[in-house]
């Protein structure tokens, strides 16, 4: 009995003693967890000594744990917004790292896929005076396609979301009545509609209901082959959304980009710009409390800025424009720890 | 042995013995559930006392539920709540009492275990699998079968108005009614299993017939049993979250229809409590959990009252033990 005691206090010793890899926490967006396990596991093939631990809790769970200080960094596709920056207990940079798409699908058989409509008729159904498909609004947008006389039924999200921010932020800005009467959030207050929790529950909701449309992160369509709307931009071109109608409207927005970072891409200027688009960020203290994790973090930003960004396409999220990066890049190096920058010096090029 | 100083009077200090710390530590574990229930009430208040503040009473009447706005209000949240649990009752009572009659009276030997172990095999589902269930085979048939089938033959009254989606208030209340049947039915079993045989067989002797008999002596004998057992089950109803939030259609609103969405208490907190991203929003969501509380609390009093009188007004002179 005493070797064996013996032996299990040796081999804990052991377990014990030997070096473990450096712990960096995150907490945050459920929209690019996805990406961000891909990220940390190939950046710690390349430096094992550093592990990183994210928590897809929401963008709102994000926030709230980094202003605690229980995560070293956040996630969150909507930016701070000013009472949450004031909150925070030191000023808080948003490092942009990729981009997602918000599509909508519906759900109606004999239809051809690709309808179109114009920000005024989503706007309209959303509010609830569209309510049946055959509308003429509607079918004036479609003039080849038959719509049948069926109620319209909208499937909003019911948890708050990031991808509800992005899509409320469209409606408010191409619809005075919803900025007037509803405005945007991770959640609101819907006048119509179903609520579907999560992506998949908006999901599945369409895909069971004929008669439905909703709006999903556009993964959630492609890998459920729903149908999606091409939807008319600021220039009046229908686009469908794709990895290069996202990025392009990264690049027509990134010129009016404030200084730090937190912007909206929705119903941008470009021809081939996919109106309904935003940037998710990852949230990090400006002043770092710990050199080697502050360190640690900022080279993993420049990495994810750069090499990580070849990942994102496979995985559907959009790769963020060359102008972005750039700023992004300005804003990695104001990480520091005492006054000193932490970003470990690049070589050029 | 308790020996007293001559001296001074005083009894010695009692020796350490494991009896005294066996009594010492099942009074501490009996001391925590209360406890646990008074720091759970008492940290409710303390987190909703912003909304408390802001809203007042009218936070118990308010319909419109506005994030963005700040305007909150919980009736929508309570009306879907009891209407989606008192639905589940309806549906669950009378089958459950059947199936518990039928297994311990009608049932023979070689179907009753059988039959019993799949009953509770049902509680032990995980409520997310019930939400799945809900929203890819219950709901769709809800749309295509039975909700055209209510409409036509019941459509005169309020409660089967509306567009039928499947998804809504009735299909919460029939998933709800399904995972409290497996407590009521084992529970009610269990009683009228212990039901004394001399009662049983005295009124069939006095020439009861089977159904006369079931009413003399089961019923009387089972009555707070079975009012107990409705309230395990009304409890998990109340409180069931996921698979309430994946058929009942989300929607803040109240509405006669059983085809209409509604949204339950559980429900709101599960679906928005992670991303409330401001103080007021998260204060109301957390006093709208103070009050599902209170409501559990107040049924529960109440019931506990409904035991305590029936059997009061049972011993006084009425049938049965």
């Amino acid at each position: 009995m005493k070797k064996i005691l013996i032996a299990v206090a040796l081999v804990v010793g052991w377990a014990t003693a030997s070096p473990a890899a450096e712990m960096i926490n995150g907490a945050g967006a459920t929209f690019p967890y996805p990406l961000y396990s891909k990220w940390f596991d190939e950046y710690s093939k390349l430096h094992p000594e550093f592990k990183f631990n994210y928590q897809s809790i929401g963008s709102g769970g994000g926030i709230r744990q980094l202003t605690e200080r229980t995560v070293d960094f956040g996630a969150s596709d909507a930016p701070m917004n000013e009472e949450q920056m004031k909150n925070a207990p030191g000023p808080v940079l948003h490092i942009p790292t990729v981009l997602g798409a918000v599509v909508i699908t519906y759900n109606l058989p004999g239809t051809p896929p690709e309808l179109k409509l114009t920000p005024e008729v989503v706007s309209q159904v959303f509010l609830g005076t569209i309510t049946k498909w055959n509308d003429p609004k509607l079918a004036s947008l479609n003039p080849g396609i038959k719509l049948p006389d069926q109620e319209l039924l909208v499937v909003h999200r019911s948890d708050g979301s990031g991808t509800s921010y992005i899509f409320t932020d469209y409606l408010s800005s191409v619809s005075p009545q919803w900025a007037q009467k509803i405005g945007k959030g991770t959640s609101v207050n819907w006048p119509v509609g179903l609520g579907g929790k999560g992506n998949e529950g908006v999901t599945g909701q369409v895909k069971n209901t004929p008669g439905a449309l909703g709006y999903v992160e556009l993964a959630y369509a492609r890998k459920n082959q729903l149908p999606v709307v091409s939807l008319q931009n600021k220039e009046g071109e229908f686009i469908t959304p794709t990895i290069e109608g996202i990025s392009a409207a990264a690049a027509g927005a990134s010129a009016n980009m404030p200084a730090d970072l937190r912007v909206s891409l929705v119903n941008p200027p470009g021809k081939k710009a996919y109106p309904i688009a935003g940037f998710t960020y990852l949230l990090i203290y400006k002043d770092q409390p710990d050199e080697k994790k502050g360190r640690a973090m900022a080279d993993f930003l420049w990495w994810a800025e750069h090499q990580g960004q070849k990942f994102a396409p496979e995985l559907l999220y959009g790769p963020l424009p060359p102008e972005v990066i750039e700023r992004a890049e300005k804003k990695i190096k104001e990480i520091q720890y005492q006054g000193k920058p932490l970003l470990t010096p690049q070589k050029p090029g | 042995m308790a020996k007293v100083n001559a001296l001074s009077g005083r009894k010695p200090r009692r020796r350490i013995s494991g009896d005294l710390i066996f009594k010492r530590a099942t009074l501490l574990a009996a001391l925590s559930i209360p406890l646990f229930v008074l720091g759970s009430a008492i940290e409710l208040t303390r987190g909703a006392g912003e909304a408390i503040r802001r809203f007042g009473f009218s936070f118990l009447f308010q319909t419109s539920w506005d994030p963005v706005n700040l305007k909150f209000g919980a009736l929508p949240f309570i009306y879907g709540t009891l209407v989606s649990s008192l639905l589940a009752l309806l549906i669950a009572v009378p089958i459950s009492l059947g199936t518990a009659l039928f297994l311990a009276e009608i049932a023979p030997w070689w179907l009753r275990d059988p039959l019993s172990f799949i009953v509770e095999l049902l509680a032990a589902i995980p409520s997310v699998i019930f939400g799945l269930w809900g929203i890819f085979a219950l709901a769709p048939w809800l749309r295509s079968t039975a909700e055209p089938a209510l409409k036509r033959t019941l459509g005169f009254l309020p409660f089967f108005q509306g567009p039928a989606y499947g998804i809504g208030m009735l299909a919460a209340g029939l998933i709800l009614a399904i995972m409290i049947l497996p407590i009521i039915t084992s529970v009610t079993r269990e009683l009228f299993l212990s039901t004394p045989v001399p009662l049983k067989e005295g009124a069939l002797a006095l020439g009861a017939s089977w159904w006369e008999m079931v009413q003399a002596v089961f019923f009387p004998h089972a009555r707070s049993g079975i009012l107990g057992a409705i309230i395990l089950g009304l409890g998990r109803a109340l409180g069931e979250t996921m698979a309430v939030t994946m058929v009942v259609g989300n929607r803040p609103q109240i509405s006669l229809s059983l085809f209409a969405p509604g949204y339950t208490i559980a429900a709101v907190l599960a679906n928005e409590f992670s991303e409330a991203d401001s103080n007021l929003y998260l204060s109301a969501l957390i006093e709208i959990g103070l009050i599902l509380f209170l409501i559990t609390l107040l049924v529960n009093g109440a019931a506990r009252w409904l035991i305590w009188k029936s059997g009061w007004a049972a011993a006084k002179g009425g049938s049965g033990p």
